[in-house]
């Protein structure tokens, strides 16, 4: 039960079949033309689309749109967002991976399905509950308005939110490795006189470094560009509260067509890089 | 909980994983389920049976039945051409099935949006040709959908056709079956279990998606209003009540999919002696 | 049904799988393809099945050219080496497949389908299954279930890709004696592939070697044990001492008894079994000293080490019966004589 693909080693696409199993050429062209049709539809127009919108206007409208103030100080939230949930879910993932793979305790199948749990989760919920927790009407409502703390409508919620949506990334990555991995190696170390932390690192991670990078890459890019969760904390304040995302969403609504595509292909960019560095990494993966 | 590992490290990490999924998973989820307890069951049914909550269940659950229902359809034909066929650019579309994943949510909304609303590029397309419209109507909702369920289908589909036993396919040949007896009695049954679980996440995404479907779908009430678009509004509204009635609904439902998800696949691997 | 190939010849890219490959098969024989991995052996049995076409020659079944007819018309019954049974079905779906899957009007009634796989499970000996999955059976109940399957269809030709290879050594034996004495009884013409001269040794009646995608040698095994057709057949069949005459000194093997006036070539093939020995009276002019022996079973294998010799040409292997070897009264360390009573020239 996963979100986010395992990653499948591309070199396996490359087989050719067995002669006794080949289609029919019709069939097979049939089917190629089918299945190419509907990802150009669907995938490759949206693509292709958001360049094309953002360079409408001339570069120069690009260019003037993304250094606007508010665009630049929601590129600077995003990334700061990213840069705080990303190394915490990382460290969590490792941690998770190495007590859920390396040892055997009652209810640890109880704990993998609940690492999952935030993908079965609606978006919107997952904003939802840290309103009920830290809003004016929440738990600690009261308390915050007291101390004059802000969470809701403010950064804090929307790092949390996005925590709490990009949590199981990591964890997803390392735990179906490291099992099937065992851990000879690592007792091997260990039974040479290695300490802990140095059959971590010098074992462990040059093992799982692909998977790990892999995770983390997929965590980062829905930290980035998560919408539902933080649309419901940030409030939507122009640049203070609005992620890149949510500036994409304002300029939308406001019929800035040019801006909001300005910032959507940003976003676009960032989506294609993470399709190529995941590429590079199925490979990586699959030659270690 | 039992330590039979000379492994070190057990202390730590345990103790740091329940830490931080009580923290960032476990309290603010359960904050929802205590909020629902300030509710009495008549306010929870009146809140629910509510005749505009009542069609954003219809809406969301229709559509994202619908969208999982044609994304399997044409993710199946994908994964099979993707792993079955050799062709130009193979490994390039490969690599694009993720696009959906990658892309924000946010992107992938506006951009169907333009495709699709009446003077975009497929909306006036469609319009003059089948006068058919899309944007603003639950059709502009499964077409995001689609969107957003192809890679969970091809991803599902596509290692277990990889790591198909393909003699299995040649010992039919040899028995004498036709080529298309032999996809329907023997490799369909075998990738079934894992096209019905790309089915079963892409709709539990479905049903929960926003980013992507709400600048397609126009939200009108009673037609074209989702459950968390509503969950949202009642939350501007400060009508606390309701979007937790509302949430709390949507996400039993979900893990009760998420139940019936893991029932499905554990049946399956008893049924074929795998347990 | 007879089988018969004509000039057959199967490149994977560069690499040539099969060479111009010409094979006649008479009706009833149970055959072994015999060589070492990679010698186009299974190659060979997927084109006569129609899983994989020739790039040149062609392929006769009965007389009829099958060449480019689909593996689905051709009516052979193939066991794949891992069995490939169905996962999805049981034991019994497994079986009735190949009469499921006819025509409509060729088809025969659930009932006679029934009746027909009980008989073939009964035939394996495994009835008491039929309600099982494949994943819950073992290796060789699999492979009986894979056979049974085959035969469903009634084939005029079985084909069988290394039966016995995914499976431990005592059932491997049991299902040897198994599988020909189920030949003996249905007489369908049979082709087995095998890495294992043993094994096609003691099954097959027929047996092909095949090397580098080419025939060596085809014949009955005693045929091919006691008459190889040349080196490669000698040494893949049995045990054999290799002397060469440019390496071991010929005064040597003519004590030996192997340099006779009218050997032709250079290289003698000798079996442990035809070499005879004798405790030597001759002390130190000996010609060979026993270093050790194994006993395998009913014979001892004597490891002998030539006089005046050393490396490996130096080792010379011997067989006998093992009360024979009691009677010599040997240890390790005695001199003894030898006399090789035959040899097999090879240039």
């Amino acid at each position: 039960m996963s979100n986010t693909s395992l990653p499948i080693n591309p070199a396996k696409l490359l087989v050719q079949q067995p002669q006794a199993l080949q289609d029919p050429r019709w069939v097979r062209w049939g089917l190629i033309f089918i299945a190419i049709s509907f990802i150009s539809l669907f995938i490759c127009l949206p693509l292709l689309l958001v360049m094309f919108q953002a360079f409408s206007k001339g570069v120069e409208a690009y260019w003037s749109a993304l250094s606007q103030a508010d665009t630049l100080a929601a590129i600077k939230l995003t990334l700061l967002v990213a840069l705080v949930t990303v190394p915490l879910n990382t460290v969590f993932g490792v941690a998770a991976a190495w007590a859920i793979t390396r040892f055997d305790f009652v209810g640890k199948s109880l704990l993998t399905t609940l690492i999952d749990l935030p993908f079965s989760v609606s978006p919107v919920i997952s904003g939802f509950i840290f309103v009920l927790l830290f809003g004016a009407e929440g738990w600690f409502g009261d308390w915050l308005m007291a101390n004059d703390i802000k969470i809701i409508f403010a950064v804090p919620g929307i790092i949390l939110a996005t925590l709490f949506i990009t949590f199981p990334f990591v964890a997803r990555q390392l735990i179906p490795l490291m099992q099937e991995m065992g851990n000879q190696e690592e007792e091997a170390a260990l039974s040479l006189g290695a300490s802990g932390w140095k059959t971590f690192w010098a074992v462990t991670l040059p093992n799982i470094k692909w998977a790990l990078l892999y995770g983390v890459l997929l965590c980062n890019a829905r930290a980035m560009g998560e919408f539902g969760a933080v649309s419901v904390v940030s409030g939507h304040i122009r640049g203070l509260t609005n992620t890149l995302p949510l500036h994409v969403e304002v300029n939308y609504n406001d019929y800035d067509v040019v801006g909001a595509f300005a910032s959507a292909s940003i976003l676009a960019g960032l989506a294609i890089v993470t399709l190529i560095l995941k590429t590079a990494l199925e490979w990586k993966q699959a030659n270690r | 909980m039992s330590r039979n590992s000379i492994m070190p490290g057990f202390r730590p990490t345990i103790g740091f994983t329940l830490l931080y999924l009580s923290l960032v998973v476990l309290i603010p989820l359960s904050t929802l389920v205590f909020k629902s307890f300030q509710l009495s069951w008549d306010d929870y049914v009146n809140i629910i049976s509510n005749k505009r909550v009542l069609s954003s269940f219809r809406v969301s659950f229709f559509t994202a039945l619908l969208a999982a229902a044609i994304a399997s359809f044409f993710g199946f034909i994908v994964a099979w051409v993707l792993v079955r066929y050799s062709f130009l650019g193979k490994q390039f579309f490969h690599a694009l099935i993720d696009f959906p994943f990658a892309l924000p949510t946010a992107v992938a909304g506006i951009v169907l949006a333009t495709i699709f609303q009446p003077s975009g590029f497929l909306g006036k397309f469609l319009m003059q040709t089948f006068g058919v419209q899309v944007a603003f109507k639950p059709l502009g909702i499964v077409m995001a959908l689609i969107f957003i369920s192809i890679p969970f289908i091809v991803r599902t589909v596509e290692p277990v056709l990889l790591e198909f036993e393909t003699t299995m396919e040649e010992a039919g040949a040899s028995l004498g079956a036709s080529r298309w007896q032999v996809f329907t009695k023997i490799i369909f049954p075998n990738v079934f279990p894992a096209l019905l679980t790309g089915f079963a996440l892409a709709f539990a995404r479905g049903v929960g998606e926003y980013g992507s479907v709400i600048f397609i779908a126009g939200n009108i009430p009673y037609i074209s209003e989702i459950v968390p678009l509503l969950i949202v509004t009642k939350l501007e509204q400060f009508d606390i009540e309701g979007a937790t009635a509302i949430a709390l609904t949507m996400l039993v439902i979900s893990f009760l999919l998420l139940l019936l998800i893991n029932a499905l696949q554990f049946w399956v691997r008893k049924r074929s002696g795998q347990l | 049904m007879s089988i018969l190939l004509s000039d057959i010849s199967k490149n994977f890219g560069a690499f040539s799988a099969l060479n111009h490959i010409n094979l006649e098969i008479p009706e009833g024989e149970l055959v072994a393809l015999l060589g070492p991995s990679g010698c186009g052996k299974t190659t060979l049995l997927r084109i006569i099945a129609g899983l994989e076409r020739a790039d040149q020659g062609r392929v006769l079944l009965s007389g009829e050219d099958k060449t480019h007819q689909d593996v689905s018309e051709r009516g052979i019954g193939f066991v794949f080496q891992h069995y490939a049974l169905f996962r999805h079905m049981t034991v019994f779906e497994n079986v009735a497949f190949g009469l499921r899957v006819k025509p409509r009007r060729e088809r025969p009634s659930d009932a006679a389908i029934s009746q027909k796989v009980h008989a073939l499970l009964d035939l394996v000996q495994l009835d008491w299954l039929h309600d099982r999955y494949p994943d819950q059976l073992s290796g060789g109940q699999r492979q009986r279930i894979a056979l049974a399957r085959a035969l469903a269809v009634e084939p005029s030709v079985l084909l069988l890709d290394e039966p016995f290879g995914a499976l431990d050594a005592s059932v491997r034996k049991d299902l040897r004696q198994w599988l020909r004495n189920l030949h003996h009884d249905l007489n369908v013409t049979s082709i087995f592939v095998t890495h294992d001269q043993e094994e096609a040794m003691e099954v097959a009646s027929q047996v092909v070697v095949l090397n580098h995608g080419q025939i060596e040698q085809q014949g009955s095994p005693s045929d091919i044990y006691d008459h190889p057709a040349n080196a490669f057949v000698s040494r893949f069949i049995g045990q054999t001492n290799v002397f060469d005459l440019e390496q071991h000194d010929s005064d040597w093997l003519r004590t030996a008894g192997i340099l006779t006036p009218d050997q032709q070539g250079k290289i003698a093939h000798v079996r442990p079994h035809d070499i005879i020995i004798e405790k030597s009276s001759n002390g130190a002019d000996a010609p060979a000293t026993l270093k050790d022996w194994q006993h395998l079973g009913a014979l001892i294998r004597l490891e002998l080490v030539k006089n005046g010799a050393n490396g490996s040409a130096a080792h010379v292997f011997a067989e006998m019966p093992n009360d024979q070897f009691k009677d010599l009264q040997l240890n390790r360390g005695d001199k003894v004589d030898l006399k090789i009573r035959q040899a097999h020239w090879f240039h």
